[in-house]
């Protein structure tokens, strides 16, 4: 681990020897920040003592962008938000233009972005959970999680062409219909992923090491979760029931059978496992999903080529992988949003680091970062 | 919950609070001073809105509006506490001791549309540089880099 060293101030500890405290700067590029966080780290032996995490490297003003374009050409730039996770900043920010223009989605196009939405589920937990197997040395589950990422993103890929940034839920609907056979394709994914899935379970987090790693390491408290305006797998991990999928049902979440993963201790560990078992929730939403998916338009019909909605204001959120990501936009009857802001669950997820690293080593800082699951493009925006 | 039933409901539970109430757009509002914006979220707090969910401020050219959204589990409800912000003087009350889920959305606010926050216990700049000139999110920042596209109509 290649760390600057920034300043050494001696102290004197309690029993009156001199002691150095070091301060350390973890990244900016660095491979456990998971893209270009920095945190200075005031350490006291190996224990920190100071954990101020430093963010903005990756800050593109794209609300600021967005007040320059277009209602239709700000979803792009959605896509490179929670750049792990494209779908989940398209859909909610075409929920917030379809709520403030008053489009009526077609109920095909609402399973579409449904089915997009829960593999784009599979690959960003699969992302977050092989990350963090790494940081902790258990590089074969990294491999693992990823050889099912790609395969998501190969179902993405011969969905609308693209890998990674997949401009694909517009609003009024979505970009392109599924190719022919597509939905096989999926449905043979999730029934062979669940195999992958127990493998995965048994191979790390069942193993005597991970387990040494990661239990009782950064353990947040239900009443801290829901007071610091944590959500996703972090919250449910604590213990807190809170699934927007659930609790404030939105598109047609209503009609499918699942379960909300929660956890009991709130460590990491739970916030790792709870992302593996949502995993197996959403191969069932997925599934449900194919069986129910009616036919017809998959856009709506007789959309404007420039959207401009009424004078007013619209909020609006979808459960994404790391948590509730709402999009707030503003119009005052022009062409492009007035002002647009994403309420970003990495973001307050991430605002929780000094208080969970407090008291740990340096080795469990890491492995403390890569449970909160961050994504720098969609926490500097 | 549904604006109406929380309208009804809110009535019960906090009289002080229901004249404030309206609804826009078919979302459920509270418009509050400045002033009294602080005691409101107190008020709002206490009544079960145990979820911070958003805070933002929108630049209006002659005022600021602050923009906060609520959501409680017990009410099953989501609110939006609105408050104005005079342009001479952007100041408001940071509501961290309340929800200290407002530390880091405070501080962005901050950051990009410069309205200070008292009783914020670390009110730095969060996504730019501490030397920064400005605040990008105000309608009237102004830099040569910033260019405006035309018109397509």
């Amino acid at each position: 681990m290649t760390l600057e060293v920034e300043s050494r101030t001696k102290l004197l500890s309690e029993d009156g020897r001199e002691v150095e405290q070091l301060v350390v700067n973890v990244g900016p590029s660095h491979p456990s920040t998971h893209g270009v966080g920095r945190v200075v780290v005031t350490l006291d032996g190996e224990i920190v003592t100071k954990a101020v995490p430093m963010i903005g490297y990756l800050h593109r003003g794209i609300e600021k962008m967005a007040e320059n374009r277009t209602y239709l050409q700000v979803v792009p730039l959605t896509d490179r938000l929670d750049y792990v996770g494209s779908m989940y900043a398209n859909w909610a920010y075409c929920r917030a233009v379809e709520r403030l223009a008053g489009i009526r989605v077609p109920e095909r196009a609402e399973y579409l972005r449904v089915i997009v939405c829960e593999l784009q589920r599979i690959a960003s937990h699969m992302m977050g959970m092989g990350a963090s197997g790494a940081d902790t040395g258990a590089f074969t589950m990294f491999m693992y999680a990823f050889d099912l990422r790609e395969r998501v993103i190969e179902l993405f890929e011969s969905l609308c062409g693209a890998r990674l940034t997949y401009n694909y839920v517009r609003p009024g609907g979505v970009s392109r219909d599924t190719p022919d056979g597509w939905t096989d394709d999926v449905l043979a994914f999730t029934a062979s992923m669940r195999a992958d899935l127990a493998e995965m379970d048994s191979l790390f987090f069942g193993n005597t090491i991970a387990r040494g790693r990661l239990k009782g390491i950064g353990v947040l408290s239900a009443e801290d979760a829901v007071a610091w305006g944590a959500s996703g797998p972090t919250a449910r991990a604590s213990n807190v029931n809170w699934d927007l999928r659930k609790h404030d049902p939105y598109s047609v979440y209503p009609r499918f059978e699942f379960d909300v993963i929660v956890g009991d201790r709130g460590d990491a560990y739970d916030r790792g496992r709870v992302k593996l078992l949502e995993c197996y929730e959403s191969a069932k939403i997925i599934e449900q999903a194919i069986a129910q998916m009616p036919g017809g338009f998959y856009k709506a019909d007789g959309l404007p080529r420039l959207i401009a909605p009424p004078p007013g204001d619209a909020y609006d959120h979808i459960e994404s992988a790391r948590g509730s990501l709402g999009v707030y936009l503003v119009s005052d009857g022009g062409q492009r949003p007035y002002r647009m802001k994403v309420r970003s669950p990495a973001f307050c997820n991430l605002a929780l680091l000094p208080k969970l690293a407090l008291g740990h080593t340096l080795s469990d800082l890491v492995v403390i970062l890569g449970s909160l699951d961050p994504v720098f493009g969609e926490i500097d925006r | 919950m549904n604006t109406e039933d929380l309208r009804i409901r809110l009535a019960e539970l906090s009289p002080v609070l229901s004249p404030f109430f309206s609804t826009e757009f078919g979302d459920a509002v509270i418009g509050v001073g400045r002033d009294s914006l602080h005691e409101t979220a107190r008020e709002l707090r206490e009544i079960g809105f145990d979820r911070l969910g958003m805070v933002t401020a929108v630049d209006r050219d002659e005022f600021f509006v602050m923009v906060y959204r609520l959501q409680s589990r017990a009410l099953s409800a989501a609110l939006f506490v609105k408050a104005k912000v005079p342009r001479d003087d952007p100041r408001v009350d940071s509501l961290f001791d309340i929800w200290p889920a407002a530390d880091w959305q405070e501080r962005e606010v901050f950051d990009l549309l410069g309205i200070t926050f008292d009783g914020h216990p670390d009110l730095r700049r969060i996504m730019l540089p501490d030397e920064f000139d400005g605040h990008p999110l105000r309608k009237d920042y102004d830099n040569p880099n910033v260019i405006r596209r035309p018109d397509y109509i």
